[in-house]
C-alpha cells in the first residue's frame, strides 16, 4: 500500500505514534513526529512511496519540539535518529526541510555499499546522466524539468553508486528548489505537486517538489551510468554541451564524494571505473527549453 | 540481567540464526548507539554465519565493516604525523587506547572506531612536546580558560589537542589517572615497563594495557561508551589469553599501583556480561581486594549491570538511569577529593545553566 492509501487524518495519527514507515528505494524509514504540519507535507510528497511493512528499519527518524522553555517561546524542530539529535534544532516552521536534510545525512553516513556522490540522476531508456554541482549550478532545477520531461528520477541530492556492480539506485525522493528556481518549475510544470515554500533558511526559500509517480513506482530498476554532465546555470546563456577530460570530471565526482575518503582505494577504483564508462561534458545553460534538446539529443544518441 | 539483542548475539553468535527482522532491528540499533556493528560483523564471520542474516541488517554490518577499515587506516596516518612532529623532542612516545591497538596490530583494532589518539610522554618533557605539536599545525581544541587551567592543574593530560587541517584529535597524557585520585598510578613505571614498537613509539606492556582500560571504564564514571567499552576488556583478555604469566602479574600490578578494587570490578563485570570463559581461569571470580561485603557486592553488581548495558532504550529497565547517576557521582568522587570535586561539579552545571538557551 502507498502513503496515499492511508487518509491524511491516519497518515498523522500514525506519525504522532511513531509507527508511520516507508520504504525508500534501497532503504526503510520510520518518520515520527507531533507536527501535523509536517505529517501534512510528508503525505503529499511521498504520496506514491510504499508504507515499509517490516519489522527492520534502516532509519529510526523523527522530528520533535527540544526540551526546555523556548519550545513557547519561539517552537523549534529537532531531527532525531534513533533518539540522538545529530544537528542543533532549527525553527519549527523548516521542519520539512529539516527532514529531508536529517534524511540525506541518515544514508550519506551509513550506506556505504554505495558510493555516495552529490549529484542529481535522471535516467532514460535505462541510461543515466549524473549532474554533479556545487549550489547554485542550477542541478535541481534542470533535474526538476528533465523529470518532468520524459527522464525518470532517481535522485536530486545523492547519486548511489553500487560498490559491487557500478550501476545506480533510485531514491525518488522530492526534488529541492529554491528561491527563483522554484517559480521557474511551476511555469514549466504546472501540475507538478509542491510543498509549501519554506522561507529563511540556510539556503533561502525553499519548495519541494513531488517526484513523478512513474519514477517512484520504478524505483527499484537501477540504472547504467552512461553521462556525468556538469551544469553551470548563467542567465541568457546560449546552451553550450562541451567536452569534459576524465581528470577534471573524476576530480569534481571525488569533490563532491559523500564517502569518497571512506571507500580509501576501493572508491578510487570505483570512481575511475564510472569516468571510464561515461561520456563527461560541461554544460553552460541559461534556458530550461535549450537545456531540454540538449538532453533529448543525448538520449536519441546524436551526441555521447 | 536482560541486556538485549546485541548482548545475546556476542555472548554466543549463533543465537542469529533464531532471529526474526523484529531482533534484528533491536541489534543494530544497540550495536549502532555502541559502535560495535563491525564488531558484531567480526563476531559473526568468524563463526560463518554472515550468510544467515537478512539483507537489510547485512547491509549496515557491511557498511560498518568500510567505515572502521578507514578509522584504521586513519590513526595508523595519525601516528605516523605525531611521530615526525616530536622527532626533534628526545622522549619516548607511549600509544594509548585505540591507537595502541591499531600500532600493536591487536585483533580489536579491526573493529573499532576511534574519535581521537591518545599519547603518553613523560611529565618533564611535557612542555617540549606540546611546542613542538604547535610548531606542527596541532592547536588546543578548546580556548576556555577555565578548561586549559582545569587541565593543566587537576588530570592527567593537557588539554586536547585539534589538528588545524585534519581535525584529527589528540590527547597527550603523562599518566593513565589524574594526580588528584586515589590511587595514582607509577607514570616512569608505566614507560619503563612498555613494549617498544618501532623508534621511539611504545604501547603499554600487557597488564598495564588492561589495567588501562579498565580505569578508564571503571574510574570515569561516565557510560556512554560503557558497552564498547566492556567488549575492550573481553578482546583485550582474549588478546593476551597466550601471555605468560599474564594472571599473576595482572593481580600484583594492580596491588602495586593500588588498583586491586579497580580491576576487581573490570574482571567481575566482564565475567557477569560473558561468562567465566572470557576470564582467566587464575582470575574468575576477581581478585583479593579488601573492603567489600557481600552486600556491598550485590550493589555494584546491580548497578554495573545496568549501567554497562548497551545505551539504548530496548535496554533499559526501570533503574538503569538511577545506576548511571549513582555511578557518574562514584567516578568524580574517586577521581577528586570533595573540596576540588564540589566546586567543579557547581561550576559545570552552572555553566551549562547558563548556556542550555542557546542550544
Amino acid at each position: 500500500m502507498n502513503l496515499a492509501g492511508l487518509s491524511a487524518g491516519e497518515a498523522r495519527r500514525r506519525m504522532r505514534r511513531g509507527t508511520l514507515a516507508l520504504r525508500v528505494g534501497p532503504f526503510t524509514a520510520r518518520l515520527r513526529s507531533p507536527f501535523p504540519e509536517v505529517a501534512r507535507e510528508v503525505w503529499r510528497l511521498y504520496g506514491d512511496h510504499p508504507v515499509a511493512d517490516t519489522d527492520f528499519i534502516d532509519y529510526h527518524a523523527a522530528l520533535a519540539p527540544p526540551r526546555g522553555p523556548r519550545r513557547w517561546l519561539r517552537p523549534q524542530a529537532l531531527f532525531l535518529l534513533d533518539g540522538r539529535a545529530p544537528f542543533r534544532p532549527l525553527p519549527r516552521a523548516q521542519s520539512v526541510p529539516l527532514l529531508e536534510w536529517g534524511l540525506n545525512w541518515c544514508i550519506a553516513r551509513q550506506a556505504h555499499r554505495f558510493l555516495i556522490l552529490h549529484a542529481a540522476v535522471v535516467e532514460r531508456d535505462g541510461r543515466a546522466a549524473i549532474l554533479p554541482g556545487d549550489p547554485g549550478s542550477g542541478k535541481s532545477t534542470l533535474c526538476a524539468a528533465l523529470v518532468h520531461s520524459g527522464w525518470r528520477l532517481l535522485s536530486d541530492e545523492l547519486a548511489l553508486l553500487d560498490m559491487a556492480d557500478g550501476a545506480l539506485h533510485a531514491l525518488a525522493r522530492p526534488v529541492s528548489l529554491k528561491n527563483e528556481s522554484i517559480e521557474v518549475i511551476h511555469g514549466f510544470a504546472p501540475d507538478a505537486v509542491f510543498s509549501a515554500p519554506f522561507a529563511d533558511t540556510a539556503k533561502g526559500t525553499i519548495a519541494l517538489v513531488k517526484p513523478p509517480r512513474d519514477s517512484v513506482s520504478r524505483v527499484h530498476e537501477t540504472a547504467e551510468p552512461a553521462w556525468v554532465i556538469t551544469p553551470e546555470f548563467a542567465a541568457g546563456a546560449t546552451a553550450d554541451l562541451a567536452p569534459a577530460s576524465k581528470a577534471t570530471t573524476f576530480m569534481e565526482l571525488a569533490h563532491n564524494g559523500f564517502n569518497y575518503s571512506i571507500h580509501g582505494a576501493a572508491g578510487f577504483d570505483a570512481l575511475v571505473r564510472l569516468v571510464s564508462r561515461c561520456a563527461c561534458h560541461h554544460f553552460r545553460y541559461g534556458r530550461l527549453g535549450d537545456a531540454l534538446a540538449v538532453f533529448d539529443a543525448l538520449a536519441a544518441g546524436e551526441r555521447g | 540481567m536482560t541486556p538485549g539483542a546485541l548482548h545475546g548475539a556476542l555472548l554466543d553468535p549463533d543465537v542469529v540464526r533464531g532471529w526474526n527482522l523484529a531482533a534484528w532491528d533491536d541489534c543494530i540499533r544497540q550495536a549502532a548507539r555502541c559502535d560495535l556493528i563491525a564488531r558484531l560483523h567480526a563476531a559473526l564471520a568468524a563463526r560463518g554465519l554472515l550468510d544467515t542474516v537478512p539483507a537489510p541488517p547485512r547491509a549496515h554490518l557491511e557498511a560498518a565493516r568500510v567505515l572502521v577499515d578507514k578509522h584504521r587506516r586513519d590513526v595508523a596516518f595519525e601516528i605516523e604525523c605525531i611521530e615526525e612532529a616530536l622527532r626533534p623532542v628526545d622522549t619516548p612516545v607511549l600509544l594509548l587506547k585505540g591507537a595502541a591497538y591499531v600500532a600493536a596490530d591487536l585483533p580489536l583494532a579491526r573493529t573499532r572506531l576511534f574519535s581521537d589518539v591518545d599519547i603518553m610522554v613523560p611529565r618533564e618533557r611535557l612542555g617540549e612536546v606540546e611546542r613542538a605539536l604547535r610548531r606542527n599545525g596541532w592547536s588546543p581544541a578548546s580556548r576556555d580558560a577555565y578548561d586549559d587551567s582545569y587541565y593543566r592543574r587537576f588530570t592527567h593530560e593537557l588539554p586536547p589537542f585539534v589538528h588545524a587541517f585534519r581535525g584529527t584529535l589528540l590527547d597527550v597524557h603523562h599518566n593513565i589517572l589524574p594526580p588528584t585520585a586515589s590511587p595514582s598510578p607509577d607514570a616512569p613505571r608505566l614507560l619503563a615497563d612498555a613494549r617498544v614498537l618501532r623508534r621511539r613509539l611504545r604501547v603499554l606492556c600487557p597488564v598495564d594495557m588492561f589495567l588501562h582500560s579498565a580505569t578508564h571504564l571503571f574510574h570515569e564514571g561516565e557510560f556512554d561508551h560503557g558497552f564498547r567499552d566492556l567488549v575492550d576488556l573481553r578482546d583485550l583478555l582474549e588478546c593476551f589469553r597466550e601471555e605468560e604469566a599474564f594472571a599473576p602479574r595482572l593481580a600484583r600490578r594492580a596491588r602495586e599501583f593500588g588498583l586491586a578494587r579497580t580491576v576487581h570490578h573490570a574482571l567481575r563485570a566482564t565475567a557477569r556480561f560473558f561468562g567465566d570463559d572470557a576470564v582467566p581461569e587464575a582470575l574468575a571470580g576477581g581478585i583479593p581486594h579488601g573492603g567489600m561485603d557481600a552486600a556491598g557486592q550485590h550493589l555494584m553488581d546491580a548497578l554495573f549491570d545496568r549501567a554497562l548495558a548497551p545505551l539504548h532504550p530496548t535496554c533499559d529497565d526501570a533503574f538503569s538511569g538511577a545506576a548511571r547517576f549513582a555511578l557518574y557521582l562514584r567516578g568524580h568522587w574517586l577521581r577528586m577529593p570533595p573540596r576540588l570535586l564540589l566546586p567543579h561539579l557547581a561550576r559545570k552545571s552552572l555553566r551549562r545553566l547558563v548556556r542550555s538557551p542557546s542550544t
